[in-house]
C-alpha cells in the first residue's frame, strides 16, 4: 500500500495510469458493442503512423491544441480556469484572417503581422475575462462560456460581410499567400515539385499535406512560457497567487494586475494558435460555424492530461491530435463509431480529475483495517 | 402584430424549458455545495436517451424516464468524483461534458444504423391544448413540459425553503461541518442532490428531442446547459430566480428566431449574441454581493474543520 | 476506575491514531453526573480530539465509552445526540445565512405534515428554553448580524433544544469579554443545578478555578491526572499541564527606548460592511522597545495591521515610519519603507504551502537583487540565502531547501517566516499572534527573537490575544478596545486585572484614556 502512495506522488505515473485505464474502459465498451478492440486500436495506430502523410497531419492537428493547452495550463497555474480559450481562438482566427486579407506585405512582414494580430485579438478577449474577474469578481468560467458564444456569432458575422465573404462558399477569402506558413508554398505547385514527389515517396507524401512551420512556433512558445513560469519573477508571482492568494497579497503582490496579465498572455496563446492555423492550413480562412470546432475546448483536456505542465502539453497535444486524427480510421476500417475516441479522452480526463483517489482509498482501507 | 407577440411568447417558453430543467439541476447541485458544469453533457446524453427510447417504445414518457436515468448515471459519476474522491469539480465537469456527447453519438450510431442522428420520434410529447389549436392559439400551444418545468421550479422552491430537507440541503451547502455535527449526512445529501441534478438535466435534454425537434442530432444540445449555468448565477442560486433567468434567455433567443428573418436592420448574428452579452452585463451589475453557497465547489473532508 | 452509574461519562483507555501519529494514547476521563468537569491541556494536547471522539465525530482505535454505566458505541454524532450529548465547538458551527431559530432546529426540525418546517412552533419552543436559562438571543436575527457572545448562546441553545444531559464546551471563553465570561459561568451553574453535566475544554487556569469542580489534565496525548479543583492551586495545575516549571517571565534586560520610529495618528477605517473598525487609533513605537497590544479579539487588531500594511484603506489620520507617511500606499511600499510583518495564521497569510522552503524564504524579496536581475530569478542566490536562514534559525529537518514547506512542523514554518522578515532588516517588526499553535519550546524561541530584535535597536509591535504573552514580552502595553488604544502602560506598572478591565471597555481614572 505504501508503494501505491509513492507511485501516486509522481504526477506522470498518475497520468499514465489514467491513460491506461482510459484504454481499458474503451476496450470494454468496444467489446461490449461487438467490435474487436485490438482491431480497432490497430486501425487507430495505422491511422496515426500508417503513412508519412498521416504523421504530418497529426502534427498539424496537434499544433493549435498544444498552444491552447499551454494557454489553459498557464492560466491554471494562477488558479484561473480558461474555458474561454475557445472564444480566444475564434477571435484570433477572425482577426488574423481579416488582416491577412486586407494587408498584402512581403512574407517577412506579412507572416509576423498575421500571427501578432491573431495573438493580440486573443489577448484582448482573454483580458476581458481577467479584468472582469479582477475588478468585479465574476467567475471566469461563466464569462468564458458566454464569450465563446459571442465569438462564434462574431465569426459568423464577419464571415458574411461582403468584403470578406468568398462567393459560392461558406467561408471567407484566403489570406494573401505571403502570409502562408506552409513549407514550400510556391514551389509545391511547380513541375519540379511534382517530379520530386514522384521520386521521394516519403517526403513527397508529407508535401501533399499542409506541413507548416506552426509546430516549431508552438514548441518554441511552449518553452518560452515554461521559462516565464519557472525562471522569472513574474512567473514566481503568478504561481504564488495561484497557490495562495492571501499570502501573495500579504507579501505585496498585486493580485488583480496579475490576473489580468495572466489572462492577456493566456488569450494571446490561444489567439496565436488560431493565426497559425489561418497562416498554415487550408483554406487559410474562416468558415461559417454551426458549433464549436473545439480547438480551445480541447486545450482544456490537453492541459489536464499534461498535468498542468506547459512542456507536458506538447506530448499531451500530440497524443490528443493523434487520437483525434487516427480515430477516424477506426470508423472506416473497423466500422466502430469513431466517438469511441471521445469516450476514451473523456474517461482519461475524468480519471485525471480523480488523481487524488489513491490516497483517499488508502485512507479508507486503512481505517477499515484498524477497526476490524 | 398579435400574431408576432404570441409567437414570441410561445417560442420563448419553448426554448427556455430545456434550460429551466438544466438550471434547476444546477441550483440543486450547487446549493448542496457541488459545482456542476457537466449539465451540458448530462443534457446531451439525456437528449439521446430520450429520443432513442421514445423512438423504440413509441411512448414519449418512457423516453423522458430513460433520459432522466441517463442524466442521473452521468451525474453519479460526477458525484463520485466530487464527493467521495474530492476531485477538482471543474475538471470532472469538463470530463462529463466530453463523455456526454461522446456516449450519445456512440450509442446513436449503434442504435440508428451508424447515423449520428436518430430517426424522428413518431409520438412527440403532448401539447397543452391537444392537437386542435389553430391560428394565434397554435403559437401558444406549447409542450406539456413547459408546464412541468414551471411546476418543478415551484416545487423545488417549496422543498428548499419550506421543508426540513430543504433546510438541510442549504445547510450542507453553506456550512457542511455544522451540518455534520448535527447528525446530517453531508455525503448522502450531496449525492442525492447531484444525482437529482443529472436527472433534471436529462429531462431537459429530452424536452428538446421529444418535444421541440423530436429527433436527436449532434446539435440538439448546443449550449443550453452552459446558459443554464449562467441562469443559476443570474438567478442567485434560487429556483424561481433561475426560472426567470431562463425565460429572459429564451426570450432573447426567440427574438433572433422570430425577428431575425431579415425584416430587422440588425444582422441575425449580432442579435444572436444578445443573451450572452446580456448575461455578462447582468453579472457586472448585480453580482455585487456574493450570494453563492459558501461551500460551493469545496469538497467536504471530515475532520478538516 | 470501575464503571458506575453516577458517572455521566467514562472514557477508558482511549487511543486514536492519524496515520502514523498517535494523537491520544490510553487517555481516560471520568465525569461525575451533575458536575462541571474541566479538561486541561496545552494547544495540541489532544483535548478537542478526545471530545470529538465522545461526540462521535472521530472513532477511537482503542478504548471504551460508558454513559451512566452503559457501554456505548459512538459511531457518529447521531448516536451521541440520541444519548443526550451536545457539543459547542470552538469554531462555531453555525450557518451564517440562517436565522437563530433555523440554526437551532437544524437536523432536529419541528415539522407539520409532509416535512414542512413549523417555524412558529419551533420559535416558541426555543423561547421557552431561552427564558428558562436566561440565554438572551433574538430568535429571528441572522447569524451574520449578531455578536460572538450571542452566537455562542445559540450554540448552547442548539444543544439544549435537543434535550442534552451532557454538554461539551470547547474553549468557550477564547472569544469572549470578561463580562461575557462571567455570564457564561453563571449559565453553566444554572445548567448544572438543573441536573446537566458539563465538560469544559480549556487551557485557561483562572476559568477552571472559577467554574469547574474537577479537572482532568492531558499532556501531549497522554493522561496525567484528575484532580479536585478546590484542592489544587493554579500553579500546580500549570505544572501538570506543561510538565516542567513554567517560566512565565521572559528573560530580558530592561528596555532602552530611543526616538519614536513609528507613529499611527488618529486613524479611522471602515470594513467592507461600512462599519467603523478603527476610530481615532493612535500609537507610537520607539526604537528599542516592544510595544504590545492587549485586547479581546475583534476590537480592531486585525484592521490595524491591515491598515498599516495597506491591505485596507485609511479614511483619515496618518501612519508614519521614520517620519515618512505610508497610509494608503501599496503593501509593497509599506515594506520598502521599513516595515516587516509576521502575519497571523501563517499557513494562510504567511506561506505558499505548495512552494519549496527556499521559495518561501524570498516571498517578499524575490524581485530584488540579488535574488533576481532583470526579472530573471537567480536560483543560486536564493539557495544561498535560504541555506543561511535555515542554519541561523535552526530549521528542521536539515537541508530542507527544496522540500515543500507544507511538510514542516508549525514551529519550523514560523522560524522560516521570522527569519525571512528579520532578514529584511526592518525598522519596525510587526508580530501578530506569533506563537499561536506552537509548543512551549518554539514559543520561547519566538519570544527570544523578538527581544533580540529589540536589543538591536529595532521597534517591535506585538499583537496577541494571549494577555500573558503581551504582559510578559512587551516593554510598553497598549490596550485596544472598540477600534482605538484606550490606555498605555509601562511593563509592570499595572496588573493583569486592570488591563482586563480596560479590555472589556472599562475606564481608569487619571490615565490617558
Amino acid at each position: 500500500m505504501e508503494k501505491t502512495v509513492k507511485i501516486r506522488k509522481k504526477p506522470i505515473a498518475a497520468i499514465l495510469l489514467a491513460i491506461f485505464c482510459g484504454f481499458v474502459v474503451a476496450t470494454v465498451i468496444l467489446a461490449a458493442s461487438g467490435y474487436h478492440p485490438l482491431e480497432a486500436f490497430g486501425a487507430l495506430l495505422s491511422g496515426i503512423f500508417g503513412r508519412p502523410k498521416y504523421v504530418s497531419n497529426v502534427i498539424i492537428k496537434s499544433t493549435p491544441i498544444i498552444l491552447t493547452g499551454v494557454s489553459v495550463a498557464f492560466a491554471y497555474k494562477m488558479g484561473l480556469f480558461n474555458i474561454g480559450a475557445e472564444g480566444q481562438f475564434i477571435v484570433g482566427a477572425v482577426a488574423a484572417n481579416i488582416v491577412g486579407i486586407v494587408c498584402d506585405f512581403p512574407a517577412i512582414i506579412e507572416i509576423p503581422l498575421v500571427l501578432a494580430v491573431g495573438a493580440a485579438a486573443g489577448a484582448l478577449y482573454g483580458g476581458i475575462a481577467g479584468w472582469l474577474k479582477a475588478k468585479y469578481h465574476i467567475n471566469e468560467v461563466i464569462v468564458g462560456i458566454m464569450l465563446n458564444w459571442i465569438a462564434l456569432y462574431l465569426s459568423n458575422f464577419v464571415c458574411n460581410i461582403e468584403r470578406f465573404h468568398k462567393p459560392d462558399s461558406d467561408g471567407t477569402y484566403a489570406i494573401h499567400e505571403s502570409g502562408f506558413l506552409t513549407f514550400f508554398t510556391n514551389w509545391k505547385t511547380t513541375e519540379a515539385a511534382a517530379e520530386f514527389v514522384r521520386n521521394h515517396p516519403v517526403a513527397g507524401d508529407i508535401l501533399r499535406t499542409d506541413a507548416n512551420a506552426g509546430i516549431l512556433i508552438a514548441v518554441a512558445l511552449t518553452f518560452a512560457v515554461s521559462s516565464l513560469l519557472y525562471k522569472t519573477t513574474k512567473g514566481y508571482e503568478l504561481r504564488a497567487v495561484g497557490s495562495n492568494r492571501d499570502a501573495a497579497e500579504f507579501a505585496g503582490i498585486n493580485v488583480g494586475k496579475n490576473m489580468v496579465q495572466t489572462m492577456l498572455i493566456a488569450g494571446a496563446l490561444s489567439g496565436i494558435a488560431a493565426s497559425i492555423c489561418i497562416a498554415g492550413n487550408n483554406p487559410h480562412g474562416i468558415s461559417q460555424l454551426s458549433a464549436f470546432e473545439s480547438n480551445g475546448l480541447n486545450g482544456l483536456s490537453v492541459a489536464f492530461i499534461a498535468g498542468g505542465s506547459p512542456i507536458g502539453c506538447i506530448f499531451a497535444g500530440l497524443l490528443f491530435g493523434g487520437l483525434l486524427y487516427g480515430g477516424q480510421s477506426i470508423q472506416y476500417m473497423v466500422g466502430a463509431p469513431s466517438e469511441i475516441i471521445n469516450i476514451l479522452i473523456g474517461t482519461i480526463v475524468f480519471l485525471i480529475a480523480l488523481k487524488d483517489m489513491v490516497p483517499v482509498l488508502v485512507d479508507k482501507l486503512g481505517k477499515r483495517g484498524v477497526k476490524s | 402584430m398579435m400574431n408576432t407577440i404570441t409567437l414570441l411568447l410561445g417560442v420563448t417558453l419553448l426554448y427556455s424549458t430545456p434550460m429551466v430543467f438544466g438550471a434547476l439541476g444546477g441550483v440543486l447541485s450547487e446549493r448542496s455545495g457541488v459545482v456542476n458544469i457537466g449539465i451540458e453533457g448530462m443534457m446531451t446524453f439525456g437528449a439521446f436517451a430520450g429520443a432513442a427510447a421514445g423512438y423504440y417504445s413509441a411512448n414519449p414518457w418512457i423516453g423522458v424516464l430513460c433520459a432522466a436515468a441517463a442524466g442521473g448515471i452521468l451525474a453519479l459519476l460526477h458525484a463520485m468524483a466530487a464527493i467521495t474522491f474530492q476531485a477538482d469539480q471543474t475538471i470532472s465537469g469538463v470530463a462529463i461534458n466530453l463523455l456526454g456527447p461522446a456516449l450519445a453519438v456512440f450509442f446513436c450510431r449503434q442504435a440508428f444504423d451508424g447515423a449520428t442522428m436518430s430517426y424522428p420520434v413518431e409520438n412527440k410529447l403532448p401539447k397543452i391544448m391537444g392537437s386542435g389549436a389553430e391560428g394565434m392559439m397554435a403559437n401558444l400551444n406549447v409542450d406539456v413540459m413547459v408546464l412541468v418545468a414551471l411546476l418543478f421550479a415551484a416545487a423545488m422552491w417549496f422543498v428548499l425553503y419550506r421543508t426540513k430537507w430543504g433546510l438541510r440541503v442549504l445547510a450542507v451547502g453553506e456550512n457542511p461541518a455544522a451540518a455534520d455535527t448535527l447528525g446530517i449526512n453531508v455525503y448522502k445529501t450531496r449525492y442525492v442532490c447531484v444525482i437529482l441534478s443529472g436527472i433534471l438535466a436529462g429531462i431537459g435534454g429530452a424536452t428538446v428531442t421529444l418535444g421541440i425537434v423530436a429527433q436527436f442530432t449532434q446539435t440538439s444540445i448546443a449550449g443550453q446547459g452552459f446558459i443554464a449555468l449562467a441562469a443559476v448565477i443570474f438567478g442567485k442560486w434560487r429556483p424561481m430566480g433561475a426560472y426567470k433567468a431562463c425565460l429572459i434567455f429564451g426570450f432573447s433567443q426567440a427574438l433572433t428566431v422570430v425577428l431575425g428573418g431579415g425584416t430587422l436592420a440588425v444582422p441575425t448574428e449580432i442579435l444572436a449574441m444578445l443573451p450572452y452579452v446580456l448575461t455578462i452585463v447582468i453579472l457586472i451589475l448585480f453580482i455585487g454581493k456574493s450570494v453563492a453557497p459558501k461551500a460551493d465547489g469545496v469538497p467536504y473532508v471530515k475532520g478538516k474543520r | 476506575m470501575e464503571i458506575k452509574r453516577e458517572y455521566a461519562v467514562q472514557m477508558h483507555d482511549i487511543t486514536i491514531r492519524f496515520g502514523s501519529y498517535t494523537a491520544l494514547d490510553q487517555v481516560r476521563l471520568d465525569v461525575k453526573k451533575g458536575s462541571i468537569h474541566a479538561v486541561l491541556g496545552e494547544n495540541g494536547a489532544g483535548k478537542t480530539t478526545l471530545m470529538n471522539i465522545l461526540y462521535g465525530l472521530y472513532q477511537a482505535n482503542e478504548g471504551e465509552i460508558y454513559l451512566y454505566g452503559e457501554k456505548v458505541e459512538m459511531k457518529n454524532p447521531n448516536v451521541a445526540i440520541s444519548h443526550g450529548i451536545g457539543m459547542v465547538h470552538q469554531h462555531f458551527m453555525l450557518v451564517d445565512t440562517f436565522t437563530v431559530t433555523q440554526n437551532i432546529i437544524l437536523g432536529h426540525e419541528t415539522t407539520k405534515a409532509g416535512g414542512v418546517v413549523d417555524l412558529k412552533r419551533a420559535r416558541s419552543e426555543v423561547m421557552e428554553i431561552v427564558r428558562k436559562y436566561g440565554l438572551e438571543v433574538d430568535p429571528d436575527a441572522y447569524i451574520s448580524d449578531i455578536s460572538v457572545g450571542m452566537q455562542q448562546r445559540v450554540e448552547i441553545l442548539k444543544a439544549l433544544y435537543r434535550g442534552v444531559d451532557i454538554l461539551i464546551l470547547d474553549e468557550p471563553t477564547a472569544v469572549l469579554t470578561p463580562q461575557e465570561i462571567n455570564d457564561l459561568i453563571a449559565i453553566m451553574h444554572k445548567l448544572v443545578n438543573d441536573g446537566k453535566t458539563i465538560i469544559i475544554i480549556t487551557h485557561k487556569l483562572k476559568e477552571i478555578k472559577a467554574s469547574a469542580d474537577y479537572c482532568t489534565i492531558i499532556r501531549r496525548g497522554t493522561y496525567i491526572d484528575t484532580v479536585d479543583v478546590g484542592k489544587v492551586t493554579q500553579e500546580e495545575l500549570a505544572d501538570m499541564m506543561v510538565g516542567h516549571r513554567v517560566k512565565l517571565v521572559v528573560d530580558k534586560e530592561k528596555a532602552q527606548p530611543g526616538d519614536v520610529v513609528f507613529e499611527v495618528d488618529k486613524v479611522t477605517a471602515r470594513d467592507s460592511r461600512g462599519v467603523y473598525v478603527l476610530k481615532d487609533m493612535s500609537l507610537k513605537v520607539r526604537r528599542g522597545e516592544i510595544f504590545g497590544i492587549a485586547g479581546i479579539d475583534g476590537n480592531g487588531q486585525k484592521e490595524l495591521v491591515e491598515a498599516i500594511t495597506n491591505l485596507i484603506r485609511v479614511e483619515s489620520g496618518t501612519i508614519k515610519i521614520n517620519g515618512k507617511n505610508i497610509e494608503n500606499r501599496t503593501t509593497r511600499e509599506t515594506m520598502e519603507a521599513g516595515i516587516s510583518t509576521i502575519h497571523e495564521d501563517r499557513q494562510k497569510r504567511g506561506l505558499v504551502l505548495d512552494f519549496s522552503v527556499e521559495d518561501n524564504a524570498v516571498l517578499d524579496t524575490y524581485m530584488k537583487e540579488p535574488f533576481s536581475r532583470n526579472h530573471i530569478l537567480d536560483r543560486k542566490e536564493i539557495r544561498k540565502f535560504a541555506s543561511g536562514l535555515l542554519k541561523d534559525y535552526d530549521v528542521r529537518p536539515d537541508s530542507c531547501e527544496e522540500l515543500a514547506i507544507r511538510g514542516l512542523s508549525g514551529g519550523n514554518q514560523q522560524k522560516v517566516i521570522i527569519g525571512r522578515e528579520i532578514a529584511n532588516n526592518p525598522d519596525l517588526l510587526i508580530a501578530v499572534q506569533p506563537t499561536r499553535g506552537l509548543d512551549v519550546g518554539a514559543i520561547e524561541y519566538v519570544h527570544k527573537m523578538l527581544v533580540r530584535e529589540r536589543d538591536k535597536g529595532k521597534a517591535v509591535l506585538l499583537i496577541s490575544l494571549e494577555l500573558d504573552e503581551v504582559m510578559n514580552v512587551s516593554d510598553t502595553i497598549g490596550v485596544i478596545y472598540a477600534g482605538s488604544i484606550r490606555c498605555t502602560f509601562e511593563q509592570g506598572e499595572v496588573d493583569e486585572k486592570t488591563i482586563g478591565l480596560i479590555m472589556a471597555g472599562g475606564t481608569l481614572d487619571g490615565k490617558n484614556s
